[in-house]
């Protein structure tokens, strides 16, 4: 499995990456990509959009599945990765690239109640069938 | 080919035209086309053997074992198409007085009378035109009640994270707020999770029982009185009503709304994605708001009640009466059952599913639920194999193709990686279910011995793999632009 040790996670499979300037980074994980199979549609929230810690922001749509993407924290949309919206196939080809959007945290602090790579393997595998 | 390919201009099929007796030459110009439609200009013998070779093409269960079961459809009975299809039927006017409509009216008020009884509720309309609008209904008749009461505070349907799609969505389309209900390791309701979701904002629960995983939901009554005790409604999701046909009635378990997917239970075709038909059931309460008309029976007339009988109605769903030609047959399939019959067709096709089952299981592959019985359907996972050959339930299900059996459904629920949902119905036998067994375990040593042949599947079939992701990307449905 391909969890990169430097990125935070949700319950919920998204990646989050904190940048120099505080900005956090979302995505979808390697683990969710791969059990959604072919990305065939995404779509980001809003630029400038507050969103609540787990307010449902956006969706990544596959052959299999439309899933909904939490927020992993509050914040403030900041940008939004119109690539992957118009070549959903970087999500599989490389999920840790292919960000979402990028949030302006409400509390810094918040990002730190979320998983590391290990408890996000640890939680993977909890949910293996 | 498309027919259109086998035109030739001026090419047509004179012998089945009728005489051109009458003229219209007095329509007014500016109505008349200015050129005649694109319609393909074909002979009849054209014509026959393009759908006769296209009807040859089809993978159907009028070919072959259909793992899909009632989920999607079952076995159509060919008395009851022969029946729906008198031409006394055929001709009726859906606006013909009801003086001139007795017998297909008394069909209609015996269809419900039959579905009210094998469901235990206490009022059926059958004016939905199809599951999907049944759900709609259902959840309208919901928000009238409570909003009769003026009990204006309910604002959630509670849906369990292993329902149908439909149900969130039919929630929404009638103003609710959706909120998920986790299930647990064996496929039930978490009941300490519903137990703390429910309150006075609660509309309703919408539950499919047995739920999507195939497994019968055991606390149903603690679960009907952790709803009702918070004042909420308990909506009953027809989808799995074959198991329990007969054997259960979901009035019994305290539901308040039910819709029944005609096509499903009751055997009625549903090609190409309709016609359809999803009568609604309600307990005593609801009756003031079924949807009209309703069919009834008084001083020895059967008639339509519409607005002016039920004037707290959600109204009606079609211009007309629901689709009549699908609840014929429907009535003509309960019929012939029976009341005698009707439990036998839950009976055999739990029976037949955990036949099959039981010998999956034996033959080595792994059940997502294993500790659980089989409903009518239950659900196999190919993780394992996945991982050891990177075959997957995809590549497995287009292998079965080739071994002459339509695929099970594939990758429902969501909950369930890698996962074949499976149906046998009660319409098979066997020696059918014998095969199909052994079909699996065929594709499984191939895909231990050469994944690559199970991944390059089908074969054998008119057309290869196609490139759903490619088709779902640069969607492209029309014949030309």
């Amino acid at each position: 499995m391909f969890i990169p040790a430097d990125l935070k996670y949700t319950q919920t499979h998204e990646w989050v990456r904190v940048e120099a300037d505080g900005t956090l980074t979302v995505g979808i994980t390697h683990h969710a990509q791969d059990l959604l199979g072919d990305m065939v549609f995404v779509e980001n929230p809003a630029v400038g959009r507050s969103l609540n810690a787990g307010e449902e922001c956006a969706v990544v749509e596959s052959v299999k599945a439309a899933s909904d993407v939490y927020a992993p924290v509050a914040g403030e949309v900041v940008a939004a990765n119109s690539e992957v919206e118009s070549s959903p196939e970087k999500i599989n080809q490389d999920a840790y690239a292919a960000w979402m959007f990028k949030l302006k945290p409400a509390n810094a602090a918040a990002v730190n109640a979320l998983m590391d790579a290990a408890a996000y393997e640890a939680h993977v595998a909890s949910e293996a069938h | 080919m498309l027919i259109f390919e086998y035109a030739h201009p001026g090419r047509s099929a004179h012998a089945q035209l009728p005489s051109e007796d009458g003229t219209l030459d007095d329509l007014p110009a500016n109505l008349l086309r200015d050129a005649p439609p694109a319609l393909p200009e074909c002979s009849e013998l054209d014509v026959v053997r393009h759908y006769t070779r296209l009807s040859q093409k089809n993978f159907s269960i009028d070919t072959q074992f259909y793992p899909l079961g009632s989920c999607t459809m079952k076995y159509n009975p060919r008395a009851c198409n022969s029946l729906a299809m008198l031409p006394q039927f055929l001709a009726r006017h859906p606006h013909a007085s009801a003086e001139t409509g007795q017998g297909f009216l008394q069909c209609m008020y015996e269809l419900q009378e039959i579905l009210k009884d094998v469901t235990g509720m206490a009022g059926v309309s059958l004016a939905p035109m199809a599951g999907a609008q049944g759900e709609f209904a259902g959840i309208a008749m919901i928000r009238a009640y409570h909003e009769s009461r003026a009990d204006h505070a309910r604002t959630e349907i509670l849906v369990p994270n292993a329902a149908h799609g439909t149900n969130p969505a039919t929630a929404v389309m009638c103003g609710y707020t959706v909120r998920e209900i986790p299930t647990d390791r064996e496929g039930n309701v978490e009941l300490d999770a519903l137990q703390a979701a429910v309150g006075p904002q609660t509309a309703g629960l919408m539950l499919t029982n047995p739920s999507t995983l195939g497994v019968f939901e055991k606390s149903i009554l603690k679960i009907r009185d952790i709803v009702h005790g918070a004042g909420g409604l308990l909506y009953y999701d027809g989808a799995n009503l074959n198991a329990i046909l007969g054997r259960v009635k979901p009035g019994a378990m305290g539901f308040d709304v039910i819709h029944m997917n005609l096509h499903k239970t009751f055997s009625t075709p549903h090609g190409g994605g309709g016609p359809g038909a999803g009568p609604v059931g309600v307990a005593e309460r609801l009756l003031p708001f079924l949807p009209v008309p309703v069919v009834i029976h008084e001083n020895g007339l059967y008639r339509h009640a519409v607005e002016a009988d039920l004037p707290q109605s959600i109204g009606r769903m079609s211009a007309n009466t629901g689709n009549a030609g699908v609840l014929l047959r429907a009535y003509v399939y309960a019929r012939m059952l029976g009341a005698e019959g009707m439990h036998r067709v839950a009976e055999f096709a739990t029976l037949n599913a955990n036949y099959l089952l039981a010998k999956m299981r034996d033959a080595g592959f792994e059940l997502a639920y294993p500790a659980r019985r089989a409903s009518h359907e239950f659900i196999v996972t190919l993780k394992k194999l996945k991982d050891e050959t990177g075959v997957t339930a995809m590549d497995f299900a287009k292998r079965l193709l080739d071994h002459g059996f339509h695929a099970p459904t594939t990758y429902f629920p969501l909950l369930v990686p890698e996962c074949l949902l499976i149906e046998p119905s009660e319409t098979e036998s066997k020696e059918t279910l014998d095969a199909f067994v052994e079909a699996c375990i065929k594709i499984k040593q191939e895909a231990l011995a050469n994944p690559d042949l199970v991944k390059g599947a089908p074969y054998s079939q008119p057309v290869r793999r196609l490139d759903d992701v490619k088709a779902a990307r640069e969607l492209d449905i029309a014949y030309k632009t």
